[in-house]
């Protein structure tokens, strides 16, 4: 475990040193393109790490993760377009899209927002939020299984609606882009890019370790336990709700964080984020990869997303219907992902022995 | 009423939750009349079918009491309503002489000294026998204790005792998933008493053992008797018969008949519904 961490560190520090000191030119040089597909991916297996830990190791399958990511970075999007200044096209101290709808000043809940530190603390504090709400109730009312999904699902849809409309403050359909800045470092300069590459990495790596505690302590074991058997839990004498309950508001929080590294790498937020497609596809990536190992769903994030960035340049009619076939197939002969099958291989090898 | 608030809320696991079960019933098991459940008019209906119908049962500290009856006399709605599962459309249900048992939520009621053994086996099939027992004992069961315990050696003891104590210790690092029918059974009753339960509720515990195994479980069940009471739902009569004191009959959710055994046996009733067919 120490070893691989160490090596993706080094991998990281690399791959940023070759994007900033290699020219160009040069056949070493690792492209601006790389970097932000590399940095996109990890913000991917963050969450996929999130997902994991309610899903693969809670039994409890969301539907809605993607929501959550995507109020992360609204949360960040919106410093960052307040860090825009003036130099918007109509040059107003407010956005673009505020000045269109003939908005004198900001709304309420923009206050603060232009400092970094506030906007931080939103990337958190609003999906934890969210999620401590709706989880509270919806775990209160013993809400399981297939139930509990198509609930999230429809909290994203609903949210999604609520954000395309363009009096709701967000830019509606077009979302935030046209990012110039974080603090004064100019968002599009190498500096910056290997900058956010580094800090996603070391955030994935920093929810791995985070998720591998959790899973490893007494927490954890309660967690599996109420996946498996939740009545003999709760005639154990634990309160199901409470560990639900915390692992769930934590994996939308991780996802918050996850969405605030993300959009100043691909440089816009919209409503999109939020469509019940992309958190089907973050549970794609975690059954890929194989529930409850942690270390899968990244691989699941990876694998899943370089597959994509490949099929929807060079087939790009065909990706949905390629995704559905891997979700299929993976439902029907993988159940345990990938890492199911190299414990087949495995085992095949070894049983001669 | 006999039961108040005055006392301070329990530190316990059961502090601290809202819920439909407020408010919580707050102080400790009072068995001073000898008494440690008393059912009384107890009434469970399923659309329109009564499976319990004016139940009323007591049960004496220290007690080993059998119950016995025909599928669907609602011997296991009896044990949901108990355990706070199913919540009775009438009737009171108290654990001792406070404590009432219609107003917690299964865990305040688990929480509170009540153990329950399923029909069907159930234990963490993913974890190791040892972790099943570790999850099960006796402590602070609130998620922050949980995030940093570790097993001390004092739980470790009482973990390898319960092992030899329920023939699994050679099986202690296999996964409870692979464990047979009946070791799986005594891994539910080893947990059970890993919590330190004034009261078992053990619903059919010798089904799928085999002979050797349901005489040893009988023997665990009177040494047992004395220092925990246990109610037995049972239909092996020869197991019953090898542990019974007083035998209540069920029949159509209400107490057909109780006693001995023996006088149970001879009740022309119990023979018409039950033993007789």
């Amino acid at each position: 475990m120490r070893s691989a961490l160490s090596l993706f560190l080094a991998a990281l520090a690399l791959l940023s040193l070759l994007h900033l000191a290699v020219p160009a030119g040069s056949a070493w040089h690792v492209s601006d393109f790389t970097i932000a597909l590399l940095g996109k991916i990890m913000c991917y297996a963050i969450v996929a790490v999130a997902m994991d830990l309610i899903w693969g190791y809670g039994g409890i399958l969301s539907l809605g993760h993607g929501l959550f990511f995507a109020l992360g970075g609204y949360a960040f999007g919106m410093y960052l377009m307040r860090t825009i200044g003036l130099e918007g096209v109509y040059h107003s101290n407010l956005p673009d899209f505020m000045v269109f709808l003939d908005w004198k000043a900001y709304p309420w809940y923009w206050t603060g927002t232009e400092h970094l530190g506030w906007s931080l603390v939103l990337v958190v504090a609003v999906p934890a939020l969210l999620a401590a709400v709706f989880g509270y109730f919806a775990f209160r009312s013993r809400i399981k299984g297939v139930y509990f999904s198509i609930i999230t699902q429809a909290l994203t849809y609903a949210f999604m609606l609520l954000f395309f409309r363009n009096e709701t403050g967000f830019g509606g359909n077009n979302g935030f882009t046209d990012f110039k800045r974080i603090l004064d470092f100019p968002i599009t300069s190498p500096g910056m890019r290997a900058g956010l590459f580094v800090l996603s990495g070391l955030a994935l790596a920093g929810t791995l370790l985070l998720c591998r505690a959790l899973v490893a302590s007494r927490f954890g074991r309660v967690l599996t336990a109420i996946r498996d058997a939740e009545s003999r839990v709760m005639f154990l004498g634990y309160q199901p709700l409470w560990y639900k309950l915390a692992a769930w508001t934590l994996s939308a929080a991780l996802c918050g964080i996850a969405g605030a590294l993300y959009v100043p790498q691909v440089g816009i937020i919209n409503p999109g984020e939020m469509s019940p497609a992309n958190s089907i596809e973050i549970a794609i990536w975690v059954a890929v990869g194989g529930r409850a190992t942690l270390w899968g769903p990244v691989l699941g994030a990876f694998v899943v997303n370089l597959a994509k960035s490949y099929f929807t340049v060079a087939f790009p009619d065909y990706w949905l219907f390629f995704l559905g076939f891997l979700f299929v197939m993976v439902t029907l002969f993988l159940p345990e992902g990938i890492p199911g099958v190299v414990v087949r291989i495995r085992r095949r090898l070894g049983g001669s022995s | 009423m006999r039961f108040g608030f005055a006392k301070p809320a329990p530190s316990g696991p059961v502090s601290g939750d809202a819920g439909y079960a407020r408010p919580l019933e707050s102080g400790t098991l009072d068995v001073s009349h000898g008494v440690i459940l008393y059912l009384e008019d107890i009434t469970v209906s399923f659309d329109g079918f009564k499976a319990l119908n004016g139940l009323s049962l007591s049960i004496d500290d220290g007690e080993l009491r059998c119950i016995i009856g025909p599928n669907g006399a609602g011997k296991t709605t009896m044990m949901d309503c108990i355990t706070g599962k199913t919540r009775p459309d009438r009737g009171t249900a108290f654990f001792g002489q406070s404590l009432d048992l219609t107003r917690m939520r299964e865990p305040e009621i688990a929480a509170a000294g009540i153990g329950r053994k399923f029909q069907k086996p159930t234990v963490f099939e993913r974890h190791s026998v040892f972790d099943n027992f570790e999850l099960a004992l006796k402590q602070d069961k609130r998620v922050r204790a949980t995030l940093r315990a570790r097993v001390d050696d004092a739980a470790r003891d009482r973990i390898s005792t319960m092992l030899q104590r329920v023939g699994l210790a050679p099986q202690a690092d296999r996964l409870a998933g692979t464990l047979s029918h009946g070791e799986k059974q005594w891994l539910e009753i080893g947990m059970l008493l890993m919590q330190e339960p004034r009261l078992l509720l053990l619903d059919e515990p010798v089904a799928g053992m085999t002979d050797e195994e349901t005489e040893r479980t009988a023997e665990l069940f009177l040494s047992l008797a004395g220092h925990h009471s246990l109610v037995v739902v049972e239909h092996d009569m020869a197991f019953v018969a090898s542990i019974a004191r007083t035998v209540t009959v069920l029949h159509e959710g209400r107490v057909l008949a109780e006693g001995g055994l023996e006088s149970v046996q001879n009740d022309p009733q119990v023979i018409e519904v039950y033993l007789g067919r």
